[in-house]
């Protein structure tokens, strides 16, 4: 291979990643007058973010004042069964109100309240109205607010360069295979453009990951074809861990019907805006599912669910909007029941409860989704939903602060980094936590090349082995290779059946011997066709993170012997205290995951003090509480 | 699931021809699904764009039997049983390869218009704004960038010789989403538009309008009031045929 075959490229930061965490690390890199490289696997402004509905969670407070930091960061520790990182779900929940107002001086324009403020939504697991919305359309609002700010730079650099790109440009369809590492630091990223198959090295101190979720390695998914764990790849075969990949969120509410969309998002504002679910028989049925840990703060009669639309600070909030997890295991329990919907799901139902022109009005988008692609209107009758695989919690371990990960100028940022969510993810943490961890991965990657006196070289022995890899599909003539669509298509089923939402040890035993399986297909996948924009060539790539990333999945998933949020064990049902100390670790040694068990991050009294102590029991061990106890005594000024 | 006939236009920027395929179809399902049947079974390299498959990336637009629209929102029960689906890539925009354009004309054309200006004395977290003031804007907003209205407006269809002074359609709800944004503090949206962008090429056949999937007004809410209210300035005789026809003189004096 000659020099002609690739593009060299010199930045000070290389974000991986267009969405929302991607592009707001990106502006912050920028702003601190880092030369910054945005890779985008599609075009620029297509992000999978732009398919987050029901908003941006921060405690600003606007359509209730009792709203605060302190009640969305127990929201969120709730949420994800205290699990989550504490200080990571703390800088999120104090963070997240600067981060949505800095929005608005992009040119945001949010939904407000009477008083002109921005407009607050009730969503699954908040305890107050707290996501700041567009309609349902509020991932789509933050991609184009950040893609137009990004813009805005670019200007003010061409007024003063000439040049748009001096010191902010946009990779649009390219792919990073490999990431470059000299003396175990970030040196580059090499990958390739996708209009004409030329390779690109960019040489850079810093790498921000920002590659989203792997939701494409299961069959129901609400998630594209880009999801396939780029980043969590990359970052393994860089020496970075990944903590927690067990828990995946199955959205309770996908389309079942028809079989095009199966999987595609109905957002959960339709249950945040008064929509029910019913099962066959027109029971509402989650009211037979509120887990003993949720009793205290959710109606047990539908007519006090009912009330709280109206009369929230009187009445608690109806079992539809108990966190993601729960609705899930819910609506699965029904369908396997025999109560389900005819395509094998359950109904979800605002017609009956909103005037038509409300429904329009505040579901615009969901109103036209079942229009145009299951000829279903809401307005008159219910839709059919079940759930589908949507968020991974689990991702790159990275520090809270700076969001770098164990391989210095590595940093993380939005779906791909872990911790944040523990075993469950709240609707609406989503939005903010890559604004609030965007900022800061590129705030840092900033800061790490100012302190980085000399800039690694690549080497191009690693160079041309990455090229290699790369090209090792593609050749003439296909025949005799695997299919590499046929080998997704595999996987996809087996993850679904085995890894799912309900899991045993016996089939993720199973799924462990098939991905093994995968692993040794991928050698022998072949694709013909060239390198110009060629989808078939792309996949086989990506099939390598895909697998790699599924096996991590189906480990952690074995280990971990109980059932909490995005991980459910039908042969160990109980959520258990000790499990709620252990993170489980995976790593990549030789060509396999390795796992292993490691103390979760302890909370610090004055955060631990936030909570009951009725609650606390419900999750901490008995030793752990005494301590609690203990201290809090000594701490009398509480 | 029945076998239906397909046409599908492959080749690159060097130029190319329809190719025959048969392929499964099965009930529910839009012409995305069968581009993707055909890469899985039939032709791994097939290039075709898209994300999300839901209608809100804007990512999958084609000509399907001529028309634009998007792959993912082209149900299959829309064509009679035995008609033969014909794809082909945006007519307005190059080829790279299949049915994949370059779409950059679009990206640069962004960055032609002069970004969101915020006033200068509010700092983050005071902006105040009324839900009725901000949904003019909002309507704007909606856009997913499929380009579609750009790829169906004649001024830049088969013109490509206007390309260089015409912004197209998605950029003139860009300039009257920031001319009706309650806080944005520049007050030349209107003549930019005219001036930079090509406004006055527009003589509203409303075509951008009909193909929009996101059913945006941008002829009736964004590129005829910004016509008008630049007339003050500027005589423009199609804006002042566009309000004998629309009467927005009236609607503007009812408000």
């Amino acid at each position: 291979m000659t020099d002609k075959d690739i593009t060299r490229l010199s930045y000070d930061v290389v974000v991986i990643g267009a969405g929302g965490a991607g592009l707001r690390a990106a502006i912050e890199a920028r702003l601190a007058g880092k030369k910054t490289a945005i890779i985008s696997k599609s075009l620029f402004g297509k992000a999978h973010t732009v398919m987050a509905e029901g908003g941006a969670a921060a405690a600003m407070g606007n359509a209730n004042s009792n709203d605060n930091w302190m009640v969305h960061y127990k929201d969120t520790i709730r949420g994800g069964k205290f699990l989550n990182h504490y200080r990571m779900a703390e800088l999120h929940a104090k963070e997240a109100p600067e981060r949505i107002w800095e929005l608005e001086t992009y040119g945001a324009l949010f939904d407000r309240t009477k008083d002109g403020k921005i407009s607050q939504r009730n969503f699954g697991g908040h305890e107050y109205p707290r996501l700041a919305h567009v309609g349902d359309r509020t991932g789509l609002e933050l991609i184009r607010t950040l893609q137009q700010k990004i813009v805005s730079l670019q200007q003010e650099d061409f007024a003063e360069s000439g040049d748009y790109e001096a010191r902010l440009a946009v990779f649009a369809e390219t792919t990073i295979t490999e990431l470059m590492l000299t003396d175990g630091k970030v040196a580059g990223a090499f990958g390739y453009r996708r209009e004409d198959g030329q390779f690109l090295l960019f040489e850079a101190p810093a790498v921000v990951l920002a590659t989203g979720g792997v939701g494409k390695s299961f069959k129901v998914t609400s998630n594209s074809w880009e999801y396939t764990g780029d980043g969590h790849a990359l970052a393994m075969r860089a020496g970075a861990n990944l903590v927690n990949m067990e828990f995946l969120q199955f959205h309770p509410t996908g389309m079942v019907w028809p079989p095009s969309v199966k999987g595609i998002l109905v957002t959960e504002s339709v249950r945040g805006d008064g929509g029910v679910l019913r099962n066959s028989e027109g029971r509402r049925f989650m009211f037979d599912y509120i887990p003993e840990v949720f009793k205290a703060q959710y109606a047990t009669t539908e007519e006090e669910g009912d009330r709280w639309y109206t009369d929230p600070d009187n009445n608690k909030r109806p079992p539809e909007l108990l966190p993601r997890d729960e609705v899930a295991r819910a609506i699965n329990s029904e369908v396997k029941a025999g109560r389900g919907s005819p395509h094998g799901g359950v109904f979800l139902d605002v017609s009956t409860r909103m005037k038509p022109e409300v429904i329009i009005k505040r579901l615009p988008s969901m109103h036209h989704q079942f229009k145009e692609l299951a000829d279903v209107d809401i307005t008159k009758e219910p839709m059919e939903v079940g759930p589908t695989c949507h968020y991974v919690m689990g991702g790159v371990e990275v520090d809270p602060d700076s969001t770098q990960s164990a391989v210095p100028g590595l940093f993380a940022a939005g779906e791909v980094a872990g911790g944040m969510h523990g075993s469950n993810r709240l609707g609406g943490n989503s939005l903010s936590d890559l604004l609030v961890f965007g900022k800061r991965a590129g705030e840092y990657a900033a800061l790490y090349v100012d302190q980085t006196a000399e800039r690694p070289a690549v080497a191009q022995s690693d160079v041309d082995a990455a090229m290699a890899k790369a090209l090792t599909p593609l050749v003439e003539d296909a025949e005799g290779g695997e299919n590499p669509y046929t080998v997704q298509h595999e996987l996809q089923q087996v993850m679904n059946d085995l890894v799912g939402i309900i899991r045993r040890a016996d089939e993720l035993e199973e799924a462990l011997v098939k991905i093994a399986e995968f692993k040794k297909r991928l050698a022998s996948v072949r694709v013909g066709g060239g390198r110009k924009y060629n989808p078939g060539w792309h996949l086989a790539i990506d099939l390598h993170n895909m697998v790699v990333v599924s096996e991590a999945i189906a480990k952690a998933a074995l280990e971990r012997t109980e059932s909490r949020g995005g991980h459910t064990r039908d042969d160990h049902g109980k959520m258990d205290p000790n499990w709620r100390k252990i993170n489980l670790i995976c790593s990549v040694q030789g060509d396999g995951v390795s796992l292993r068990r490691q103390p979760v991050p302890t909370m610090p009294i004055e955060l631990l003090g936030l909570f009951d102590r009725s609650e606390l029991a419900k999750y901490l061990t008995e030793d752990e509480l005494a301590a609690f106890d203990e201290s809090t005594k000594d701490g009398e000024k509480e | 699931m029945t076998t239906r006939h397909f046409r599908v236009w492959r080749g690159d920027d060097q130029g190319g021809a329809l190719t025959d395929y048969d392929v499964e179809v099965n009930e529910g399902e839009v012409v995305l699904d069968i581009v993707h049947r055909l890469q899985a079974t039939q032709a791994p390299d097939l290039a075709v764009r898209w994300n999300c498959k839901a209608g809100k990336c804007g990512s999958c637009s084609a000509e399907i039997n001529g028309k634009p629209g998007l792959l993912c929102m082209t149900r299959m029960n829309t064509f009679g049983p035995d008609e033969t689906v014909t794809v082909t890539p945006v007519r307005t925009f190059p080829v790279m390869r299949d049915l994949v354009t370059d779409v950059s004309f679009n990206y640069e054309k962004a960055r032609e218009i002069p970004a969101f200006a915020p006033p200068a004395d509010l700092k983050p977290g005071e902006y105040r704004m009324q839900q009725v003031d901000v949904e003019r804007s909002q309507e704007f907003r909606k856009c997913i960038e499929c380009f579609l209205c750009q790829n169906t407006c004649h001024v830049i269809r088969d013109h490509e010789e206007n390309k260089a002074a015409f912004a197209g359609p998605r950029f003139f709800i860009r300039a009257a989403e920031l001319d009706m944004h309650p806080l944005d503090a520049r007050d030349d949206r209107k003549e930019f538009a005219q001036e930079e962008q090509g406004l006055g090429f527009c003589n509203i056949t409303k075509c951008c309008t009909e193909v929009c999937p996101e059913h945006i007004k941008i002829t009736d809410n964004a590129i005829i009031p910004m016509k008008e209210r630049v007339v003050d300035r500027k005589y423009d005789p199609l804006t002042w045929l566009g309000r004998k026809i629309f009467r927005r003189d009236q609607l503007e004096s009812q408000k």
